[in-house]
């Protein structure tokens, strides 16, 4: 497969993933917002699609979703904005969305579009393991995208073995059970992480869920191959001014360049 | 049975419908629930204190009532299954006792619970009370103010009312503010759901817990008519409980018509609307596959009903299956016209009902049934809860006395 193996083959530590939402702040922020998390030194882009319903999500990305919709963004839109993507833009990119929008827009057909504008992969965190085999997961397939499954610390080994045996590109480690943009002990995730590490699992793992700033990236750095960066680089892009010049300092503050 | 309506498969299906679309955090305590509640629910020990509490606490079996006048005048036969008697004035006690015993076979310390109305609110917050049990009710913001007074009864038995910001700030985004609280609490809590909605196991539990409604139905017009079986079985659906409930005994009668009432708000295609199977498209909300209000883009949409307790875009899955089956016949009723229902039967039978229970009525206006047809109403909740919408949306109808044109 293509760019996250790349990117995995090439660095194993503290690769930085980014989530920014689409068409947050303004409709026509997607690109630009993607080029300066490249530009910044990230390693990886997690494009949110906005839904209605955010189940997962806290308090700070379900506000950047509902701006989102109001700004007018959609599937369609998104597509859209993407086709001119891959002419700038070269870190691995990542769709993450609930699965509503997505059979809406029609299951294969966003497989089809995603993989024609240069998307990596995606995380369809309400997709769930049974349908995903037997039904969704052969359509990503097919589209050369990869699937990428959450683990939290209450997934059983068993269960761990089985979403990452699923999973392609790299396995996401949800630090704790929780919402996005929660607080985290971060030493109870170290010993999560050094767990999971144990496994002997085929993917990389990211963690993300509480990282907000460079202590907590370092420290999940150091059981993990790399962490998720959400909520804390959505309110550092929420700002009155709709200001994306405040994204190279945040990012660079957190890779220490 | 191979065939039936009851139940949906071992993943949760009711035909295309159900499942368990949810994030991993919810896996483990949604896990526990799929493995443990047939077993925990067959126990004798459950089903002996179930019952207790059922007949001592509820005050069950509800009567199953024959309304003279209502049925004069529509001239047919209506029996009112008064679920509006049970204790706290809805049927939704059922399901808060057999999910609070199971709460605490399960090892729960906290229960949280999502509410519209407020009456699964009320529901929830006694059955902690009556355990001890801590109880946190999530409600939209917007239903905290037209429900005042079961905000005030969910206070004064003990729950913490959180209110719903987000959304439409009514019971969507409350059941959405539940459900990630349940995401944030992981082991010590469990999540006391007011419909059948929700991830499997959930609408299967409930309908179970509500399916008393049928089966006391049945034995009561045995002894009343001879037969069992009715010609019709009508409830309003918000998410559906009651409606299962109702129904639950009579789905694999084929004789018997199951009709559900669907909120149509201002009218079907007026844009204020809660008529899910008019409006819908297959979608997942609440960790369920069903038919849901969204737009072509797969938001969710806000629906409007003049009733709380029926302001939901979506459906239960058992509901959808007996929608896109033809086993149901799905029709609604206005704001309206639920208004004109509840006050008709107000004084024609001298029952308040809640604006939810309305809208089924209403459709006595709307279908014509034969003399000989035996129709049995799930009067699922009293109106006390409604009496402030009822003095302002229904003021004229307040203040007239024309008890000679009903
Ligand atoms: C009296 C009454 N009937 C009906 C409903 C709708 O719920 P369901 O469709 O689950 O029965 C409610 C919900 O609050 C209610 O309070």
């Amino acid at each position: 497969m293509g760019r996250l193996s790349d990117l995995f083959n090439r660095k194993q530590r503290n690769v930085l993933n980014v989530y920014c939402t689409a068409g947050f702040p303004d409709l026509g922020s997607t690109i630009p917002v993607m080029q300066a998390i490249q530009e910044s030194g990230a390693d990886i882009i997690e494009l949110g699609m906005p839904y209605s319903d955010p189940l997962a999500d806290g308090p700070v990305i379900q506000a950047s979703s509902s701006v989102a919709l109001q700004n007018g963004m959609t599937l369609e839109v998104l597509f859209d904005q993407l086709r001119v993507m891959r002419a700038n833009i070269h870190v691995p990119v990542i769709l993450m969305g609930y699965m509503n929008p997505v059979m809406q827009f029609g299951f294969e057909r966003f497989c089809r579009k995603a993989s024609e504008v240069g998307v990596d992969g995606v995380i369809l965190p309400d997709l769930p393991e049974f349908e995903f085999e037997n039904e969704y997961g052969p359509i990503i397939k097919k589209h050369g995208l990869d699937a990428i499954f959450l683990v939290t610390p209450e997934t059983s080994e068993d269960r761990v073995r089985k979403l990452d045996a699923l999973s392609s590109g790299f396995l996401y480690a949800v630090s704790s059970s929780s919402i996005t943009g929660s607080d985290k002990n971060m030493d109870e995730v170290g010993s999560y992480l050094k767990r999971l590490h144990g496994y002997g699992l085929k993917n990389p793992i990211l963690v993300g869920f509480g990282i907000r700033d460079k202590t907590t990236f370092d420290q999940a750095c150091t059981n993990a191959h790399g962490a998720i960066i959400g909520t804390a680089f959505i309110q550092a892009i929420s700002g009155p001014a709709n200001d994306l010049s405040a994204i190279p300092a945040f990012i660079k503050n957190i890779i220490g360049t | 049975m191979i065939n039936t309506y009851q139940h949906p498969d071992e993943r949760g299906y009711y035909g295309v419908f159900g499942g368990a679309f949810i994030p991993e955090m919810l896996h483990r305590n949604v896990e526990e629930l799929q493995e443990r509640y047939l077993q925990i629910m067959g126990e004798a020990s459950f089903q002996k204190e179930l019952q207790e509490l059922l007949s001592d606490y509820v005050g069950r079996p509800t009567p199953l009532y024959l309304a003279v006048r209502l049925s004069r005048k529509y001239g047919t036969n209506i029996y009112l299954k008064r679920e509006d008697l049970c204790h706290t004035g809805a049927h939704k006690i059922n399901n808060t006792i057999g999910q609070i015993l199971l709460a605490e076979r399960l090892g729960k310390k906290r229960i949280i619970a999502e509410t519209g109305a407020g009456q699964h609110g009320v529901a929830t917050a006694t059955v902690c009370a009556l355990k001890g049990v801590e109880c946190v009710v999530f409600m939209g913001e917007k239903d905290i103010q037209r429900q005042a007074p079961n905000v005030a009864r969910m206070k004064m038995l003990g729950a913490k009312v959180v209110p719903a910001t987000s959304g439409s700030k009514t019971l969507k985004d409350a059941t959405n503010e539940a459900i990630r609280d349940w995401i944030n609490h992981p082991g010590d809590t469990h999540y006391i759901i007011g419909s059948v909605v929700g991830p499997h196991p959930y609408p299967d539990m409930v309908a179970r817990f509500q399916s008393v409604i049928s089966a006391e139905i049945r034995k009561q017009l045995k002894e009343k008519t001879g037969s069992e079986l009715p010609t019709h079985v009508l409830a309003c659906v918000g998410g559906g409980s009651n409606a299962a409930g109702a129904f639950f005994h009579f789905l694999d009668e084929p004789t018997v018509e199951i009709i559900a009432i669907e909120a149509a708000g201002h009218g079907v295609d007026s844009g204020m609307s809660a008529a899910t199977t008019q409006l819908g498209l297959p979608g997942i909300l609440h960790g369920s596959k069903s038919l849901l209000m969204q737009t072509p883009d797969g938001q969710v949409v806000e629906p409007h009903s003049i009733s709380a307790g029926l302001d939901y875009p979506g459906i239960g899955p058992m509901h959808a299956h007996l929608y896109a089956s033809g086993r149901g016949t799905f029709l609604s009723a206005t704001d309206e016209e639920a208004l004109d229902a509840a006050f008709e039967l107000a004084r024609l039978e001298g029952i308040i009902p809640a604006l939810e229970t309305a809208h089924a009525l209403a459709i006595l206006k709307k279908r014509k049934f034969k003399e000989q047809d035996r129709l049995v109403f799930s009067l699922s909740g009293r109106g006390d809860k409604d009496m402030s919408t009822y003095m302002t949306a229904g003021a004229e109808r307040m203040d007239k006395n024309d008890h000679h044109s009903y």
